[in-house]
């Protein structure tokens, strides 16, 4: 086989060749390496790429692991021992990881190999990539647009052939919408099935790790890999792991998906809405049955979200005070001085909007018209939802209302940004399971073709479900085995 | 119950030890004010009857045995610190 061709396989088709001796994980590796080479001077995925770390770890690979020899690439956000851990943020720009996160070291246990540091939002804030204080990362199907995010560097690795999986987190559609925006699949487990151990905290009652991947069986692989409970994370739940990669097989007879109408009612682009309706026909060729349901409270996901997120994100950020890691103000005039000038030097301006509107909705006289009133919607939001899975096994809606956006587009307004996810952050409120697959493309005025991405929702630790419906969808469709025009393509 | 948009960037920025400037206080004024008028909306449902959800999938008591377990050492945690001497985190003097 051509070296160059392994940097297209999914990690299903390259685990035999790894298992039969036909490559080796160095050889893998070299694959990796030349296609990084070729394609991130147009893409700019990675923070981070310590290839000698990588040949070390190569060569010690046992290939009958379940992951053995496979490189993953790592969102920014995840402790990885010796290697820099930035968030993306001017603040972090010096640390280097001391210990692994609790998913690495799962990582390592099935013989991946974890290796690169994916861009992102500035701790995990945005839905564009374009809050990271150290690059933009361009979209592998249009380099004038943004991959998505805030897991954008991940994203936009896979979808290039630059990784053969990759981590990213979700905290409000952080995996599910830059998987949708890059046309490759992007799974945010239930809350608790995989550990924040070792993942710096964005928001955290919201915060979950998962896999971005080509296709689904592949995520069902990375899953079994790091899902689970740990004794490092009193929020990871004990319940025992299925295997994932099991009983994804079949048809879909008896299943039955709710088409939440709240989620088809306005604002959505007419190609977004077209490949969702082909869709729920092709759902329902492949024998489920499509209702019509309700999630009343949808219109309150976003404002209920963002008082919570940012009210966290308030109290997890405070820990940023330049004294024991970190960027620190030279010369303060005082500890008050030390404290806002170190911060205010070290964050961007999304940070420091979020940092501003969480201890607001904190602060005495608001905390209950906000904080408190957006934890009742949340109990509201899980009721919904709770509804809903009393008559569907599972939700169909897009991923995101739009398509990958032009970079630049929605920087003025961080409202509008934040309107990007109204399909995706209900599920980080209810604590369910979501993932997003490719379900068709659209065309640009410039000729471009852009992924859309459809979002299944899960109940509570039902990830079996939703992956196997999810891989009867992909299996009986073309779309995921699209790749981005990158070859042809010139440097912006 | 306080107005929506009634926030003073200002004086939140310094609860939140974080230094602005003049330009980036009134950019925030605006924007979040935008925010929190969306946020607003909140107020016009009824929750009367309705308990806050702390957590997305609340677990309680959780309990494991009280063992002694390796953690980082001075040195790893020195490792990252902007200042450090004889095992120390140096800091600015602040008591005048």
């Amino acid at each position: 086989m051509n070296v160059a061709d392994l940097t297209g396989l999914t990690i299903a088709e390259l685990q035999p060749l790894l298992r039969q001796r036909e490559v080796s994980p160095r050889e893998v590796l070299a694959a990796l390496q030349s296609r990084i080479n070729q394609v991130e001077p147009q893409i700019d995925a990675y923070l981070s790429l310590d290839f000698q770390d990588a040949y070390r770890q190569a060569d010690q690979a046992d290939v009958n692991l379940p992951l053995g020899g496979v490189p993953i690439a790592i969102k920014d956000i995840i402790c990885m021992a010796g290697q820099p851990c930035t968030c993306a943020s001017k603040i972090l720009r010096n640390y280097k990881a001391v210990y692994d996160a609790t998913v690495i070291r799962k990582l390592r246990d099935a013989g991946a190999i974890p290796f690169g540091k994916t861009n992102m939002d500035e701790f995990a804030m945005g839905a564009s990539t374009e809050n990271s204080s150290v690059k933009l990362t361009r979209n592998p199907w249009d380099p004038s647009r943004v991959p998505g995010g805030s897991s954008g560097g991940s994203a936009a690795a896979v979808a290039a052939g630059m990784a053969f999986g990759a981590l990213g987190t979700d905290t409000g559609g952080s995996i599910r919408q830059p998987a949708a925006l890059c046309g490759v699949v992007g799974m945010k487990p239930t809350y608790g099935r995989v550990s924040r151990y070792g993942v710096v905290a964005f928001a955290s009652s919201l915060d979950q790790v998962g896999p971005l991947t080509k296709t689904v069986q592949d995520a069902a692989i990375i899953m079994n890999a790091i899902a689970g409970p740990d004794s490092l994370d009193s929020t990871c739940l004990k319940e025992p792991i299925p295997d994932y990669t099991s009983n994804l097989e079949g048809d879909l007879n008896g299943v039955r998906l709710g088409l939440p109408k709240e989620y088809l009612a306005n604002g959505i682009d007419p190609q977004v809405r077209m490949a969702i309706e082909r869709a729920v026909t092709e759902f329902r060729s492949l024998g489920a049955e499509v209702l019509d349901i309700s999630l009343p409270h949808t219109q309150y996901a976003i404002a209920s979200y963002y008082m919570i997120a940012s009210a966290e994100a308030s109290a997890n950020l405070a820990r940023f005070d330049g004294v024991r890691y970190g960027y620190r103000a030279e010369n303060p005039q005082n500890l008050f001085d030390h404290y806002a000038r170190t911060r205010a030097e070290g964050f961007g301006p999304e940070v420091k909007r979020r940092i501003i509107l969480g201890t607001y909705v904190l602060s005495a006289g608001y905390y209950e018209a906000y904080y408190a009133q957006a934890q009742k919607v949340r109990t509201l939001i899980r009721r919904d939802f709770a509804n809903a899975f009393e008559t569907v096994d599972a939700l169909i809606s897009p991923t995101s209302p739009g398509l990958a956006f032009p970079i630049g587009e929605r920087n003025a307004d961080p409202l509008q940004m934040y309107l990007a996810d109204i399909f995706t952050n209900a599920a980080n409120l209810a604590g369910i399971c979501g993932i997003s697959v490719p379900c068709g493309f659209a065309a640009t005025e410039t000729g471009t073709q852009l992924p859309i991405g459809l979002q299944l929702l899960g109940k509570t630790l039902d990830e079996r479900r939703i992956l196997r419906i999810a891989h009867a969808y992909e299996q009986s469709t073309q779309w995921h085995k699209r790749r981005p025009p990158l070859d042809k393509s010139t440097h912006p | 119950m306080p107005e929506a948009n009634q926030i003073d960037v200002g004086r939140v920025a310094k609860l939140a030890r974080l230094g602005l400037s003049e330009e980036e206080r009134r950019l925030f004024q605006g924007q979040l004010e935008r925010v929190l008028e969306h946020a607003s909306k909140l107020r016009g449902l009824d929750t009367s009857d309705v308990q806050p959800a702390a957590h997305a999938v609340p677990v309680f008591n959780i309990f494991r045995e009280d063992e002694p377990r390796l953690a980082l050492t001075s040195d790893e945690a020195l490792r990252n610190a902007p200042r450090q001497a004889n095992d120390l985190f140096i800091v600015p003097k602040v008591i005048e």
